[in-house]
């Protein structure tokens, strides 16, 4: 059921995808001059830092998690949940890997402990959903608020447990033991990218396939557009609401695995990357689909890979990077609007989003008249 | 557990109480004032920051911490622009606009910050105080309550004014049924935009005071995030007191209250670790949740743009 | 009393060559009517015919594109609803525009101008008015806690609260009972006699000649008829009608014929199917004390028992909001029952949900077409079977079969004659007959046993409205039983062989529909029921 003419609503999709990312860049430009610092020179470092020599690899390695908490959020998006706990999450399943991991290691083969370690994150970040998910689905209660605060208690908890029972006793400050090189996960031959990077890839393909093409990706779809019609057909929407946040809260907090088993292999106390803020823009962009997140990611991976060191050399900080990301979304809310208009290309939201929305009034007078 | 009882231990902890509920309760009825109207601020957190950033720099360079939070007040206006043209204007999604504002405020403040007095450490000055004759002399009370700055007086009153103002004036009236049902509103010969873009812009300039009164009299310095959630708690205020003002200020006390505990116990000698404090409101706001998930309600147009003719 | 502003008797709001066009269609074509103090001016039409549209430009809610709104001689530009209120035109719109969760009083004073509320003045104001209407009410009570009819009396108060020279009342009866539409006509008298210009919208001929001085006629956007004052007295009842019906279906009418007239409400309604002998059919359906598990703000079914044979209709009336959803969604599994018992077929279904229940071939067909009985964002196709989700041969271990979902569904639109541009359609740009039918189509098809439908012709054009009822009668007449919740009375009277009355989630009655005195009977329980705990 392919509609019509799809090649150019496909390229309008793409101009409705691309522009607000440059806009953002463009405006943030602007922003830089405005407080005296260097556009140019950050621009130039992002591509320098962030691609030249073998920083491309670095940007690679650096999608890998950024990659599968966009998955996360697009399972809960699309099911109309708005799960904004993603920072705890996160960092939950980062301090299982980095606090259980040197455990398990000492004690199994890496291959066998590398399992238990993704088994348990994905578990605790799906505990960790629950009371949002029973208080949605029971009382109503709005998961944003409620995902949002747990996320706030997650990092105090994770904080506790790096400076308690997982903090390394060889250092004085506050953080877990190095896991060694051996047990990290292997680099892809002839890189150094970890293979967290196919993972990755591979989950994307997956996700895609199941949401579009199953019976259960439909159900989501269903119950994403209009939760009383899920109701009438049948769905469990209790159930629905529990799963859809444990599947994404679960792979947020695998993400976090990941990165310490691939990447980072310890965790310092008071550690948050913050992936979940900069990869939710992404995730809009790429209309919920997880194929098409892919390049948003790639583009991001490499903006922060290099934007650490450039924003420092433009006389910035790391934290500017939060102002792009803020401005990606203010941008495509404001080409959703101007598409909205024009009937360009497709929406960003699924259907109970758009709905908040206001209705053009084709489809206004197109409703029954009661 | 004399010292727990002794007169300048109950004044610390009064004084720091107040200090700790000032900011909260005033993003909290600027909320507050924005869900009645109709319009979910998630942007809240960034607008207090650049409220927090803006009093600071203000006062700073003017000297007076008057005009420090009045500088707090435009700052959080301005933040809340977005707010209102991108939403309450063209009626864009006001989620993804709420998230943008905390995003922009979060870094463009940080960025700054560090940007021009991280060299340099600065100094806010002695605070203002207002003695009260007769009322600042009562001992412990009237040294915690009666020595505050005049403009925690000015914040109070301002809070009582504008719940008075909610419950018995046109004003409010139309700004409660701008979020009950736009259309009612519409169809009386009110006007939906304008009364929303009122609220709005008074929820930013009170979340603006919020971040002013926070960096000015609670922390009396900015730092990069230093609001930590403190506007998603007053999200999670505003839907529990379910656009009641009396209750936002009583809620924000019991808020004062979990905070100052830490800092409290650790004078008699109970060592609380410094996360498990800064958890502490987070856990009290779940429990909050999960004890009266039945009675969090809000206002029934929250969230939905009006248009005119659309159900 | 004094209403500020009145028309003086025979002073007018003329209207000249309203054109309103809305993409693709033309809402109001070249309209032009005038409209005097003292008279009550029926309009009338079918849905679709761009009465709302009218009252929208009178009320400031639209601007016309082309034509002019004069007052007494002087043209006005309605710009806003603010202006219209300025000019004393007020309006009470089919839908309820009372806050729920505001007083009667705070819902007076909605749109006040000075700085603070001022209850005693609106007090004062509202006994005034409560007085020229003939009612009472209570100005400290909820909106939320009003009956419909009280709701409507808080409306009209609200729309001549500036003091009005024109009230406009859109589909006023609709909701009503009986009796509270005499109370209406009533009001409206004394209304009429201060002077008032009223306008009155109908679909429904019979109130039309009953209550109005004058009527006019819009069909497909355009002034078809207008039958003028001494015309209208000067008709008898049948005269008057096929003046009416004449300009309402012009040409068409021949083909309309009595159906038409009917539809329109011009007459009485009359059973349409042949009474069968219940008595001997098994039973299809029943319940026995079945009290609905409560969710959120709705009226439960409360201790309902009652039986569907094979083959027979069985009506609910009842006003809306009282219980009809909570019944039908515990007959269709989507709402549990927190006690009593339901059977069908003579197995206990109590416990079993929405998907075994489709199975047994128990049907629904909910009233909210647009958000619950379908996905709009989802292809004709897909909402065709999307009850059977999962199933073969339209899944398999799990994955969608386009080719299949696709045969199924080029079937059912053939044999409902949905009209839609392909299979692949997304549902929500379909019109709502359309979107009715595919509700239809998916519910009476793969062994459907028992349907019950709510509201199933509400906000349909006609031709849809006889279509949807002759499939209704031509499922019951192959055997299948359907338990029909409606509002509308000549709908029951036409389909049903019984009429059960709910009120308050309870059924208060039970009328045999065989032949005159149903309505009178029906009404009976609605309001029997009803007064005294109207508020």
């Amino acid at each position: 059921m392919k509609p019509t003419g799809s090649a150019p609503r496909l390229a309008q999709g793409l101009v409705r995808s691309v522009v607000p990312v440059l806009l953002a860049l463009l405006v943030s430009g602007l922003i830089m001059l405005a407080i005296g610092a260097h556009p140019l020179d950050f621009f130039a470092g992002v591509w320098k830092y962030g691609i030249t020599g073998s920083n491309w690899q670095r940007s690679l390695s650096l999608m890998s998690p950024l990659l599968i908490v966009a998955i996360g959020l697009i399972v809960a998006f699309r099911g109309q949940l708005w799960n904004l706990g993603y920072n705890g999450q996160y960092l939950l399943g980062a301090v299982v890997a980095s606090g259980l991991g040197p455990m398990l290691f000492a004690v199994m083969p890496a291959f066998l402990a590398t399992i238990i370690v993704f088994i348990v994150a994905i578990l605790a970040g799906a505990v960790w959903s629950l009371i949002p998910a029973l208080l949605k689905a029971r009382y109503g209660t709005n998961e944003i608020i409620t995902s949002l605060v747990m996320s706030f208690i997650a990092v105090g908890v994770v904080n506790l447990l790096i400076k308690g029972v997982f903090k390394d006793p060889g250092t004085s400050t506050p953080q877990t033991t190095v896991i060694p090189d051996t047990d990290l996960l292997p680099y892809i031959p002839g890189t150094e990218i970890h293979i967290g990077f196919v993972l990755a890839i591979v989950l994307a393909i997956v996700a895609q396939y199941v949401l579009s093409r199953t019976s259960f990706g439909l159900r989501v779809d269903i119950f994403g557009a209009s939760p009383k019609a899920a109701r009438h057909m049948g769905l469990n929407s209790t159930w629905m609401v529990i799963l859809l946040f444990a599947l994404s809260s679960g792979l947020i907090a695998f993400a976090g695995s990941i990165d310490i088993l691939g990447q980072f292999s310890y965790q310092r106390a008071d550690w948050d990357p913050r992936y979940g803020d900069a990869v939710m823009p992404l995730v809009f962009l790429a209309r919920f689909r997880p194929v098409a997140a892919i390049p948003f990611v790639a583009f991001y991976a490499v903006l922060a890979t290099g934007g650490t060191l450039a924003s420092q050399q433009a006389g910035l900080n790391v934290d500017f990077l939060l102002v792009i990301v803020g401005l990606i979304l203010l941008f495509m809310t404001v080409t959703e609007y101007i598409g909205e208009r024009r009937r360009l290309g497709q929406s960003y939201l699924p259907p109970g989003l758009r709905r908040s929305l206001p209705v053009p009034l084709r489809a206004e007078s197109e409703r029954t008249p009661v | 557990m004399s010292d727990m009882l002794s007169a300048a231990f109950v004044t610390v902890f009064i004084a720091t109480v107040i200090a700790q509920a000032m900011p909260l309760m005033l993003a909290a009825v600027g909320e507050t004032l924005g869900e009645q109207a109709g319009v979910l601020n998630l942007g809240i957190e960034g607008v207090m920051l650049v409220g927090a950033y803006t009093g600071f720099v203000v006062t700073l360079t003017t000297g007076s911490f008057w005009i420090g939070m009045l500088g707090g007040a435009i700052g959080g206006v301005a933040a809340n622009l977005a707010m209102l043209i991108l939403n309450v204007w063209l009626g864009l999604n006001q989620i993804v606009i709420g998230l943008a504002i905390t995003l922009i405020g979060e870094g463009i403040t940080s960025v700054l910050y560090l940007q021009n007095y991280t060299k340099s450490p600065a100094s806010l000055g002695q605070q203002p105080k207002l003695t009260l004759p007769g009322l600042s002399d009562i001992p412990v009370i009237g040294q915690a309550l009666f020595q505050q700055s005049g403009i925690f007086w000015i914040c109070i009153l301002l809070t009582l004014g504008l719940a008075f103002a909610l419950a018995r004036t046109n004003w409010g009236l139309s700004t409660r049924s701008a979020g009950q049902k736009p259309s009612s509103l519409d169809a009386a010969g009110g006007s939906v935009m304008r009364t929303r873009s009122m609220a709005v812009l008074l929820s930013g300039a009170l979340a603006g005071l919020g971040g002013a009164y926070l960096s000015l009299l609670t922390t009396a310095t900015f730092s990069p995030f230093l609001t930590n959630g403190l506007g998603f708690i007053a999200i999670v205020i505003t839907m529990l007191s379910r656009g009641r003002i009396l209750v936002v200020m009583i809620t924000s006390l019991v808020y004062g209250l979990a905070v100052a505990v830490g800092p409290a116990l650790q004078v008699v000698g109970f060592t609380v670790p410094a996360d498990i404090i800064k958890m502490l409101p987070f856990i009290i706001v779940i429990v909050m949740l999960i004890v009266f998930a039945r009675s969090s309600v809000v206002p029934p147009a929250l969230g939905a743009p009006y248009t005119r003719g659309a159900r | 009393m004094t209403i500020a502003g009145a028309l003086t008797t025979g002073d007018v709001i003329s209207l000249r060559g309203i054109t309103k066009a809305f993409p693709g269609v033309i809402a109001n074509d070249d309209v032009s009517l005038d409209i005097v103090g003292g008279q009550v001016h029926c309009l009338l039409g079918e849905n679709g015919a761009g009465k709302s549209t009218l009252i929208s430009i009178l009320a400031g809610m639209q601007q016309p594109d082309s034509g002019t709104v004069a007052i007494g001689g002087e043209i006005v530009d309605i710009s806003s609803p603010k202006v219209a209120v300025d000019h004393g035109i007020g309006v009470v719109h089919q839908h309820s525009t009372l806050v729920p969760a505001f007083t009667v009083l705070e819902n007076l004073m909605l749109g006040e101008t000075g700085v603070m509320l001022d209850k005693k003045r609106a007090a004062e104001r509202l006994a005034e008015l409560a007085d020229l209407l003939g009612v009472q009410i209570d100005p400290h009570v909820l909106a939320s806690d009003l009956g419909l009819g009280q709701q409507q009396q808080v409306e009209i108060a609200k729309a001549m609260w500036k003091g009005s020279r024109l009230l406009i009342l859109d589909e006023p009866t609709s909701m009503l009972t009986p009796q509270a539409i005499e109370h209406l006509g009533e009001s409206i008298a004394r209304v009429k006699a201060q002077g008032l210009a009223v306008v009155l919208i109908t679909h429904k001929l019979r109130e039309a000649y009953a209550m109005g001085d004058c009527v006019t006629i819009l069909r497909g956007g355009r002034n078809v008829g207008t039958i003028g004052v001494d015309e209208l007295a000067s008709y008898t009842e049948d005269q008057a009608r096929d003046a009416i019906l004449a300009a309402m279906f012009g040409d068409d009418l021949a083909a309309a014929g009595e159906s038409a007239s009917e539809l329109a409400g011009a007459a009485e309604a009359t059973l349409e199917s042949r009474s069968i002998d219940a008595d001997t059919r098994p039973v299809r359906l029943e319940l026995r004390g079945v009290t609905s598990r409560a969710s959120g703000r709705d009226v439960e079914a409360e201790d309902v028992t009652l039986t569907v044979r094979e083959g027979e209709i069985l009506g609910i009336a009842g006003i809306d909001g009282h219980g009809q959803a909570a019944l039908a969604e515990v007959v269709a599994g989507q709402r549990s029952a927190s006690s009593g018992a339901v059977i069908f077929d003579g197995a206990d279904i109590t416990r079993s949900g929405v998907h075994s229940r489709q199975q047994l071939g128990v049907r629904y067909v909910t009233d909210d077409r647009l958000y619950e009985g379908t996905v709009g964002s989802m292809s004709v196709a897909l909402n065709l079977v999307i009850k059977r989700i999962g199933q073969r041969p339209f899944w398999r271990s799990g994955r969608i079969q386009p080719k299949a979902v696709d045969t199924e569904a080029r079937r059912l639109i053939d044999e409902y004659g949905i009209r839609t541009p392909s299979p692949g359609t997304r549902a929500g740009t379909l019109s709502g007959g359309n979107i009715q039918k595919i509700l239809l189509a998916r519910e009476l098809t793969n062994g459907a046993r028992l349907v019950v439908v709510n509201k199933p012709t509400y906000g349909l054009d006609l031709k849809t409205v006889r279509l949807v009822r002759e499939i209704l009668i031509d499922f019951a007449a192959k055997g299948g039983s359907v338990l029909l919740l409606s509002t509308d009375l000549d709908e029951l009277i036409e389909l049903s062989h019984r009429i059960d009355v709910i009120s308050r989630g309870r059924l208060v009655g039970s009328v045999v529909n065989d032949g005159a005195g149903t309505a009178e009977k029906v009404g009976q329980y609605m309001t029997g029921a009803i007064e005294g705990t109207d508020r």
